[in-house]
C-alpha cells in the first residue's frame, strides 16, 4: 500500500507533470523577466540609475534575511525574530561607534567593532533561538515568537527608549556606500547568495540540512548531527539579521528601535516561498529566494509607479504570493 | 474449535467481512463471534486485519461485504458515534483525548450535564469522580487530563467508554503504555466489565496478558479468521503457529530464501550486550555477535526485538545493562557514536526512518558516508561519484540516474540503496531490522545473498525479522525475545522453526518435545 501512490505519482509524468516541472524550474523566473520587460517598457525612468538604486536599497535587506530564512525553513522550522534581531544590531552599532569611551573612541576602531559585536549580538540571540528549538525542542514558530515580541523590547532598553541619529560615512558606507555607482550591499547580496548556493549544494553542512528537514528520525540514524544543524541555521539567521539590521539604520542615519525590521520577517517568508521553497522543509532554493525577494520588489514599484494606492498595492502583492505559491506545488504534496 | 456458549445468542457476530484498499485487500472474509459477558481476544501478526476489523466494527471503516449482527439486531455502523450510541466504544493504542481538558470534561465529551441550557460543571465532576472509583481510580476529575500521567489517561478513556454503559469495548493494544501495577488495574477492570455481564475485545501482542484475562480468542491470519478456540484448550504454541501459518513439526525446508549455510563464525566476539533494560519494551536482554557471523533476532511483535536494536544503536538509552564492542565497554548516546565505532543500522521502517524522500539516490546513498567523503566540510564530487556508481553498479540498484529521487524507486531497491549507506562505511556489524519487508520476490533474493556474502567476508549482523524461514535459513545462532527477555539462544545445529516458535510462544517452558539449549530460562506462568 505504501509503494502505490508512488507508483502512481510516475505513471502520471505526461505532458502535464512536465509542465509542472517546467513551471517549478521556470516559473520564477520567467515571472521575474515579465516584470522586467514590462517595467522597461511602460514604467518611465525605470531603467534609470536612479529607480535601479531605489529598488536595489529596499530590495537587499529583505534578500539577506531571506536567505537565512531559506536555511531555517529547509530544516523545517521558521524564524519570526529576524525583525527584531535587526532592531537589537541597529540599537547596539550606534552605541558604540557613537561612544566617547576608550578603546571605542578611536574613529576606525569604534566603527570595526560596531560592526562586529552587533552582528555577534543578533547572532547569540539567534542562539537563544536555536536553543529553544534544538535543545528543548519547541516548536520554532513559538520558540521565535519568544524574540519577536521581546526582541524590540530589548532594543529600546539599550537605547533608552530614543532614536540615534548619527553621521559617520564610514560606518555607512554599507548602506550608502556606491562603488561603481553601484550600491554597495548589490555586492554583498550577491556574494551572500553565492556563498549559501554554494553552502547548499557542495558542503557537508549542506547536505545535513537538507536530511535534516526531509526526515528528521532517518538522518539521525544515519548519523547526522541534527541538533548542532538546527542551533547552526538559527544563528546564521541572526546574524544575518544583524548585518540587515546595521544596512537599514545606515540608509535611515538614524536608528529608531520601533521601525528597524518592521514586517521584515513576513516579507522574508513571503520571498522564500514564492521563491520555491516549500515550507515543508527538505528544501532549500536560495536563488530563489533572490528571485521571490525581486519579484515582490518588482510587483509594488510596478503599482506604486503607475499611481495605484498602496492599500491595492498590498492585495495585489498578497494575490501574486498565492498564484506563485500555487504554481509550485506539485512535489511537494 | 468447540463452541462453549452455542446455547445464548452472541452478542456480535462479524461474518464473511471483506474490505479492500486501493492495491490491499485487508479482509478477505473474515469472521468473529463474541459472547455476551465475554473477554475476547483478537490476535495476529501485523497486516493480518484486525485493526481493520476493528475500525469496520466501530463504524471508521464500512466494510465492502458482508454483514455485523449486534445485540440481535443486523447493524452497519457508518460513524463511531452511531455505534457509540449502540452501546460500542473503542479505545485506542494512541489515547485520543484532549490533553488540555478536565478529566471529567474529556468523560462527558459531546453529552455534557447541562441545567438550564448551560454547563453543570458541579454535577459532571461530581459523576466523572464517582464513575472513576468504579473502577479504582481516584483522581481529582476537574485537573486537565495532561497533569495525570499516561496510565490514568488511559484509566479515564476506559471511564469514559463505561459511562456510555456500553454493551462492548474494543482495548486495541491498551496495555503498550501502561506499567505492572497499571496493567493489573486495566484487568481489573476488565473483570469488572464482565461481571457487569459487558464483552471485551481486547487485542495485545503479549502472551501472558491473553491467557491472564481472556475466555476465547479468535486467530486472524492475512485477512482471514484462521481458527477459533476457547483460551483454555489452545496452547500458547499452537497460538503462535497459527499466527505465523506454520504447522507444528514443519520440517526444515531449504531453498526458501537466498541464503546459504555452512560457514564457520571466528571466535571473536564482537559485540556483546548483557542485561539490556529499557521501560517495559526491554527487560532483560542479552545477546552477542561474532565476526562473519549472522545472527537472528527472533520474537513476536512487542517482545522488544527493534527496542534492543536501537538502544545498541545508542538511538535510545538504556536504563541497564552493558554493552560490549570489540571487547570495549560502550556506551553510545547517539547513533553518531556507533557508527563512529563502525556500527550501521537499517531500521523496519523505510519510509519514516530511512530514506530521505525528496533527496536523490546519490545523496541518501552517502549521506552517513559524508564526513569521508569530505575535506573541511567540502564535499569531492570525484570522490562521491565514484563512491556512489560503484555501490549502485555492486548492488545492482535499478535507478534511471543516480540523481533520480529515491521515493521514486521500488522498495527493494529503497533498501538497497539504505545497505548501500552503511556498506560504504566498511562497518564492523550492520543490524538490520526486517531488511525484507515489504520488497518484491526477486529483490529479496538479491537481499538475502548479499547479506550472507557480506558475513562470509567477516562482517558480523544482527538480523531482526518476522519471517522464521529467513531466521531458520539465513541465521547462523538465533537469539529469541519474549516480553523484553532473552529467553532462548539456538545454536546452528538446533535452529529450526518449531524450536523458534517454542520459545517464542513459551520462552522455554511447556514443551512438547526435547529443547534445544536454553540459556536463560523465564519463570513460567501458568496457562
Amino acid at each position: 500500500m505504501t509503494d502505490l501512490p508512488i507508483d502512481l505519482q510516475h505513471q502520471r509524468s505526461g505532458a502535464a507533470s512536465w509542465l509542472r516541472e517546467a513551471g517549478r524550474a521556470y516559473g520564477a523566473i520567467a515571472a521575474l523577466v515579465a516584470l522586467l520587460l514590462f517595467n522597461a517598457i511602460f514604467t518611465d525612468r525605470f531603467l534609470s540609475m536612479q529607480a535601479f538604486r531605489l529598488n536595489v536599497t529596499q530590495v537587499s535587506t529583505v534578500i539577506i534575511v531571506a536567505v537565512g530564512m531559506t536555511l531555517v525553513i529547509a530544516t523545517g522550522g521558521i524564524d519570526l525574530s529576524v525583525g527584531a534581531l535587526m532592531a537589537i544590531s541597529g540599537a547596539v552599532a550606534p552605541l558604540i561607534f557613537l561612544s566617547d569611551r576608550a578603546p571605542f573612541d578611536i574613529a576606525w576602531f569604534g566603527t570595526v567593532s560596531a560592526f562586529a559585536i552587533a552582528i555577534l549580538v543578533a547572532g547569540a540571540f539567534g542562539l537563544f533561538n536555536g536553543i529553544l528549538v534544538a535543545v528543548f525542542r519547541i516548536q520554532p514558530i513559538i520558540a521565535t515568537l519568544v524574540l519577536f515580541i521581546a526582541g524590540r523590547g530589548i532594543a529600546q532598553v539599550l537605547t533608552n527608549g530614543s532614536i540615534q541619529t548619527f553621521n559617520n560615512p564610514d560606518f555607512q558606507y554599507i548602506g550608502l556606500g556606491r562603488p561603481l555607482g553601484i550600491p554597495f550591499q548589490a555586492f554583498l547580496v550577491i556574494a551572500i547568495v553565492a556563498i549559501a548556493a554554494w553552502v547548499v549544494r557542495s558542503t557537508v553542512f549542506g547536505r545535513y540540512l537538507l536530511a535534516t528537514g526531509g526526515n528528521e528520525p532517518a538522518a539521525r540514524l544515519a548519523g547526522v548531527p541534527v541538533a548542532r544543524v538546527k542551533l547552526a541555521v538559527y544563528v546564521i539567521t541572526g546574524l544575518l539579521a544583524g548585518l540587515a539590521g546595521l544596512i537599514v539604520i545606515s540608509i535611515n542615519k538614524s536608528s529608531d528601535a520601533n521601525l528597524v525590521g518592521m514586517d521584515m520577517e513576513l516579507n522574508a517568508i513571503a520571498a522564500v516561498a514564492v521563491g520555491g521553497t516549500p515550507l515543508t522543509g527538505g528544501r532549500a532554493n536560495v536563488v530563489g529566494a533572490l528571485i521571490g525577494a525581486l519579484i515582490l520588489q518588482l510587483i509594488r514599484t510596478t503599482l506604486l509607479s503607475h499611481n495605484i494606492p498602496d492599500a491595492v498595492a498590498r492585495v495585489v502583492t498578497a494575490a501574486a504570493i498565492v498564484i506563485a505559491v500555487l504554481a509550485q506545488r506539485g512535489r511537494a504534496t | 474449535m468447540t463452541e462453549t456458549q452455542a446455547q445464548p445468542e452472541p452478542l456480535l457476530r462479524m461474518r464473511n467481512i471483506s474490505k479492500a484498499f486501493p492495491g490491499v485487500i485487508a479482509l478477505a472474509g473474515a469472521s468473529l463471534t463474541v459472547g455476551r459477558g465475554e473477554v475476547h481476544a483478537l490476535v495476529g501478526q501485523n497486516g493480518a486485519g484486525k485493526s481493520t476489523m476493528m475500525k469496520i466494527l466501530a463504524g471508521a471503516y464500512r466494510s465492502d461485504s458482508g454483514d455485523i449482527t449486534f445485540d440481535g439486531r443486523s447493524v452497519e455502523f457508518r460513524t463511531p458515534q452511531q455505534a457509540q450510541a449502540s452501546g460500542v466504544s473503542t479505545i485506542y493504542q494512541e489515547i485520543n483525548l484532549v490533553a488540555y481538558r478536565s478529566v471529567a470534561e474529556n468523560i462527558f465529551m459531546g453529552r455534557e450535564p447541562r441545567r438550564i441550557g448551560f454547563l453543570d460543571r458541579p454535577r459532571m465532576n461530581r459523576d466523572a469522580t464517582a464513575l472513576l472509583e468504579r473502577i479504582g481510580i481516584r483522581v481529582k476529575a476537574n485537573q486537565p487530563l495532561m497533569n495525570v500521567n499516561v496510565a490514568t489517561q488511559q484509566m479515564v478513556a476506559i471511564a469514559r467508554a463505561v459511562s456510555f454503559e456500553s454493551k462492548l469495548v474494543i482495548m486495541d493494544e491498551p496495555t503498550s503504555s501502561l506499567d505492572d501495577r497499571e496493567v493489573a488495574t486495566l484487568f481489573e477492570v476488565i473483570r469488572q466489565l464482565k461481571r457487569q455481564d459487558a464483552s471485551v475485545i481486547f487485542i495485545t501482542h503479549r502472551l501472558d496478558e491473553l491467557y491472564e484475562v481472556c475466555d476465547r480468542v479468535t486467530i486472524m491470519r492475512d485477512g482471514r479468521t484462521v481458527a477459533e478456540s476457547p483460551m483454555r484448550n489452545i496452547t500458547r504454541l499452537d497460538l503462535v503457529a497459527r499466527m505465523l501459518g506454520k504447522e507444528l513439526g514443519e520440517v526444515r525446508r531449504e531453498g526458501q530464501t537466498a541464503f546459504t549455510e555452512g560457514k564457520d563464525a571466528s571466535d571473536q566476539v564482537l559485540l556483546e550486550a548483557k542485561g539490556l533494560k529499557r521501560g517495559r519494551a526491554v527487560r532483560d536482554a542479552s545477546l552477542d555477535v561474532q565476526a562473519g557471523e549472522i545472527v537472528g533476532l527472533a520474537g513476536l511483535l512487542g517482545s522488544g526485538r527493534t527496542e534492543v536494536a536501537r538502544a545498541i544503536f545508542g538511538a535510545d538509552r538504556i536504563e541497564e545493562g552493558d554493552i560490549w564492542f570489540e571487547g570495549e565497554g560502550v556506551a553510545f548516546k547517539s547513533p553518531a557514536d556507533a557508527i563512529a565505532a563502525g556500527i550501521g543500522f537499517c531500521s523496519e521502517d523505510r519510509r519514516r526512518e530511512g530514506i530521505i524522500p525528496h533527496l536523490s539516490v546519490r545523496e541518501n546513498l552517502q549521506l552517513a558516508a559524508l564526513p569521508l567523503l569530505s575535506r573541511h566540510g567540502i564535499i569531492s564530487k570525484e570522490r562521491q561519484r565514484e563512491l556512489v556508481d560503484r555501490f549502485i553498479a555492486r548492488l545492482g540498484i535499478r535507478t534511471s540516474n543516480p540523481d533520480q529521487p529515491i521515493r521514486e524507486l521500488s522498495g527493494g531497491n529503497q533498501q538497497k540503496v539504505l545497505l548501500a549507506r552503511w556498506l560504504c562505511l566498511h562497518p564492523k556489524l550492520l543490524i538490520l531490522d526486517e531488511p525484507t519487508r515489504g520488497i518484491d520476490v526477486g529483490a529479496k533474493a538479491e537481499i538475502q545473498a548479499l547479506i550472507n556474502e557480506l558475513a562470509e567476508n567477516g562482517l558480523g549482523v544482527l538480523m531482526i525479522s518476522s519471517e522464521i524461514e529467513e531466521l531458520t535459513e539465513g541465521s547462523d545462532r538465533v537469539v529469541v525475545l519474549r516480553d523484553g527477555r532473552t529467553v532462548a539462544e539456538l545454536r546452528r545445529e538446533d535452529i529450526s522453526q518449531d524450536a523458534i516458535m517454542t520459545a517464542m510462544a513459551t520462552g522455554g517452558g511447556e514443551t512438547s518435545e526435547p529443547q534445544p539449549t536454553i540459556v536463560v530460562g523465564v519463570p513460567e506462568q501458568p496457562v
